[in-house]
């Protein structure tokens, strides 16, 4: 009787294992697949030529800069709305109906497919206001993709705050919006950081909404550069640039049939993989270098 | 109560002035309407994408009768003889997300009760941080991984299998999906009170007894709400499908053959050039509309689950 | 009589002002146990968590300059009292206050209801149970309460964070290390630095919530002798959960039982000859 409970113990064990080791086996065989097919083409001249109808002299460099341009834009709109909103929920918000809705629409928002968004942003964006496939519809369309994750680590890296140091600002005098920003978010901001930028490690890989907006896929240009030689030597017209991005530029690659263009593929894969890690590396750092400094 | 209200007399050097104090309040005021409207985005982003879905459809439909639409079992809307039947596109989906299930859900649940009953610290160390690399994968590099590696390797089991198909990119997605079936489910195992896994060892049950015996049903609204929401991100899932399950509609419930899903067709259309207002146009909407449907009533089913759940323990 | 003057200011009820004294020992003690001059009083002060009232229509006067003592078993209401004096409660959602506590000399109520709290919190300060130092340096956490209140003047800020240092008993130990954080400090220096910052910004009373509980007693020793020296400056308010440290540093006591006010007198008084029988059973160790 105990025999057969070790064995079926055992058994478990095993099964479960080979479980994880699917996972983990399915990392390795991507990164192998990834590495045999795309490190030899991982090279300069790929980096720095424009694309091309022979796959040996195609390269990435408008979309790496096509990506660059999209994350500043998603960060500068996503970042400030989602930890403003994450403030808002947490440290203003009473219990109201219209709390209620905003907490609804984060939650259903996490869980909106990206191609819904592409859709939004086509219909919204590209249409209604006349945005077009820009630069400026990708970074807007991705803000608001990333905008549930910001939110939810905004708060909570902010409930980790105990609640006695609110209340030794407040005795203080202070009021509501000094108590944030000189105590809450100071103290959360590691927390905040981590969320932030697995959030945009998330959009630097998304595809799916920026092909809905009808991004291009053969860009043989820059855009419009963002410091000019005039005065007032600033220059936004990049915003409203076509633009292609890494993954779009990888999807690209995968459609077409033969193999060299396969091994662009996985060479573009390498650097969005190669991208989305060392951001996520960053992230876990982030959040252990801070699990070791706290102690409330 | 009548109680003697005098204006404040400053006892210490250090009092704020009156203007300092208008200033400060008209201050504070702006400040929490400015979070108040940040906060107030998602609302407006959630209702202008209701809007977007259903204001092209109207169009659409417009042309296409709704009775077509659900019973047409030909998907052709570029064809000159259109035909806009959701089914096959629906097929696609459901086929592509079926398999998914049936990787992620004995691997998901199965891994999620060994890291809640028995991995030791130091293992659940490791595998967490591989788990959420995998959900970090782009997409597309998953797509790309189903196309030329997984499909292949299952063309070595099965030689007939064709290039697309929706198995091998059922396959993937299931792995995709998998790292939040099992944090969430973990979540659901590890909130069951020690006390009744001690009530359980303290009639001789092994682990294992106690695991399955105990701990999983007692989980059982949690661990589904899980797959509830790993179903919605399958349904979802949009690069995979477009790059290995092909593009052409196929009214089939066999996944070894090619078949697009209501994603893979929206790509598609965005790809080529529509004009603004088309009937082809609007057709994109009116298939997100019917995944954005899907979608909002798994992801409503399972935080329903999951919040009946967490007020249990 | 100071007690009959003051009440006159609501409505001329003498009755109400001289509760706590007037049945429990109007013959032993009298009406002259009402301290004077007063720097605060609360006057029928009830209060509510949503339909939990857990303050009774508690009334007792904080004498100037002296240090008044909250004793009572746990869960009495002594901590919710304190917390009235500055409007913590309003941080929360579902609190409610009745009656006033009024502070002098201008007999401003703290309650009213077109008081700004943040007015009531400048002119008053606090300190916790726990030591809750910010996670920034010994300096900026004294600092604070001046940048509140919007002073700029970086000399001004140096000389009042070292009085305030000084006047904690703290100067000495952390003067060359301002600029460590406050949370690398041991207990005991905490807490005074929480002190230390409560002092900065001169409030007229000090509030302290058990502030030795969390302590060894050779901090303990450190902090009540502090708070001998305080109060020829500052007017002290306490809630303790020791007897023994009412009984020393005090000179005034009110003694709480769920919620309401039992007795209210001369500290060395209500410890020798307390008036009431539930004081006595409490003192003596018979409950709580």
């Amino acid at each position: 009787m105990i025999r057969r409970r070790k064995i079926a113990e055992a058994l478990f064990k095993l099964l479960s294992l080979s479980a994880l080791a699917l996972a983990i086996g399915t990392l390795v065989l991507l990164f192998g697949a990834l590495m045999v097919d795309g490190l030899g083409r991982l090279d300069w001249q790929f980096l720095t030529s424009f694309p091309s109808r022979r796959a040996s002299q195609a390269g990435i460099l408008p979309a790496m800069v096509g990506s660059t341009l999209v994350m500043l834009v998603t960060a500068c709109v996503g970042i400030p709305i989602g930890v403003a909103a994450g403030i808002y929920l947490e440290e203003y918000a009473r219990r109201t109906w219209l709390t209620e809705l905003i907490e609804v629409t984060v939650t259903n928002l996490a869980g909106v497919p990206s191609i819904i968004f592409g859709l939004l942003a086509l219909g919204l964006f590209v249409y209604t206001l006349g945005l077009g496939p820009s630069i400026l519809t990708a970074g807007l369309t991705l803000a608001l993709l990333i905008l549930p994750v910001v939110i939810v680590t905004t708060r909570e890296a902010i409930r980790a705050i105990p609640v006695h140091i609110r209340e030794a600002a407040f005795a203080l005098g202070a009021t509501k919006w000094q108590t944030v920003s000189d105590h809450v978010l100071p103290y959360s901001a590691a927390g905040i950081l981590t969320g932030v930028i697995l959030a945009l490690s998330r959009a630097i890989g998304e595809t799916a909404p920026i092909v809905t907006i009808g991004a291009l896929t053969f860009i043989a240009f820059l855009p419009p550069a963002p410091v000019t030689s005039q005065p007032p030597y600033v220059s936004f017209e990049w915003l409203m640039s076509p633009f292609t991005v890494v993954p779009i530029q990888m999807f690209a690659w995968v459609s077409r049939p033969g193999e060299d263009f396969a091994a662009n593929a996985a060479a573009a894969g390498l650097l969005l993989v190669g991208m989305t890690l060392v951001m996520n590396g960053l992230a876990i750092y982030v959040r252990y270098r801070m699990r070791k400094r706290v102690s409330w | 109560m009548e109680i003697r209200e005098t204006v404040s007399i400053s006892h210490s050097s250090v009092m704020e002035s009156a203007s300092h104090r208008r200033a400060r309040r008209r201050r504070e005021f702006l400040i929490e309407g400015a979070l108040l409207l940040a906060a107030l985005v998602s609302v407006a982003a959630t209702i202008t994408i209701l809007f977007v879905l259903v204001f092209e459809s109207v169009g659409f439909f417009e042309t296409v009768p709704l009775l077509d639409f659900l019973t047409d079992t030909l998907w052709t809307p570029l064809f000159d003889d259109p035909h806009y039947g959701i089914l096959p596109l629906l097929a696609g989906t459901i086929v592509t997300s079926v398999v998914g299930l049936v990787v992620a859900i004995p691997v998901g649940t199965v891994s999620a009760v060994y890291l809640s009953e028995f991995a030791s610290a130091r293992l659940r160390e490791i595998i967490k941080p591989v788990l959420e690399m995998l959900g970090a994968v782009p997409t597309v590099v998953y797509g790309y991984f189903a196309l030329l590696v997984v499909t292949p390797a299952l063309q070595w089991i099965w030689p007939e299998l064709p290039g697309f198909n929706m198995l091998g990119p059922g396959v993937v997605i299931g792995i995709m999906i998998l790292p939040l079936v099992i944090s969430l489910s973990e979540d659901a195992m590890r909130a069951v009170p020690m006390m009744l896994r001690e009530g359980s060892y303290a009639m001789g049950a092994t682990r294992l007894q106690t695991a399955w015996r105990v701990v999983v049903p007692a989980a059982t609204s949690g661990i589904v709400a899980a797959y509830v929401l790993g179903i919605s991100r399958a349904v979802g899932e949009t690069m995979v499908v477009a790059i290995a399950a092909g593009q052409n509609p196929n009214l089939t419930w066999n996944p070894m053959e090619p078949a697009a899903t209501i994603t893979a067709y929206i790509v598609q259309v965005a790809l080529g050039d529509l004009p603004h207002g088309s009937i082809g146009y609007q057709s994109i909407f009116a298939a997100g509309l019917v995944l954005a449907v899907m979608t909002f009533a798994f992801n409503i089913v399972g935080h329903l689950m999951r919040k009946r759940f967490r007020e249990v323990y | 009589m100071f007690a009959i003057e003051c009440a006159s200011a609501y409505r001329g009820n003498s009755d109400v002002m001289t509760r706590p004294t007037d049945s429990a020992s109007s013959d032993s003690a009298g009406r002259n146990e009402w301290p004077k001059p007063l720097k605060a009083e609360t006057h029928e002060l009830s209060f509510f968590y949503g339909h939990r009232q857990v303050l009774k229509r508690v009334s007792v006067p904080i004498a100037e300059s002296n240090i008044t003592a909250l004793i009572g078993p746990s869960g009495c209401g002594k901590s919710t009292f304190l917390r009235c004096f500055n409007r913590m409660h309003d941080l929360y959602p579902g609190t409610r206050y009745e009656g006033a506590i009024v502070l002098h000399p201008d007999s401003r109520n703290v309650l009213g209801r077109e008081v700004d709290p943040i007015e009531v919190r400048m002119r008053l300060a606090m300190v916790f149970q726990k030591p809750n130092p910010f996670p920034k340096s010994v300096y900026e956490n004294v600092a604070y309460g001046l940048r509140v209140r919007g002073v700029r003047d970086r000399r001004v800020i140096d000389e009042k964070v070292e009085q305030a240092l000084r006047s904690a008993a703290l100067w000495e130990e952390v003067k060359d290390q301002l600029s460590a954080l406050g949370t690398s400090l041991s207990g005991g220096q905490q807490q005074r630095l929480c002190i230390a910052r409560a002092l900065a910004t001169d409030p007229e009373l000090l509030l302290l919530d058990e502030p030795t509980s969390a302590l060894d007693p050779i901090a303990t020793g450190n902090i009540e002798e502090l708070l001998q020296d305080l109060k020829r400056r500052v007017t002290i308010l306490i809630v303790t959960h020791n007897m023994q440290q009412a009984a020393r540093i005090s000179d005034w006591t009110a003694f709480m039982y769920v919620g309401e006010l039992v007795e209210f007198g001369p500290t060395k008084r209500l410890f020798t000859t307390p008036a009431k029988k539930q004081t006595e059973d409490y003192i003596t160790g018979r409950f709580g």
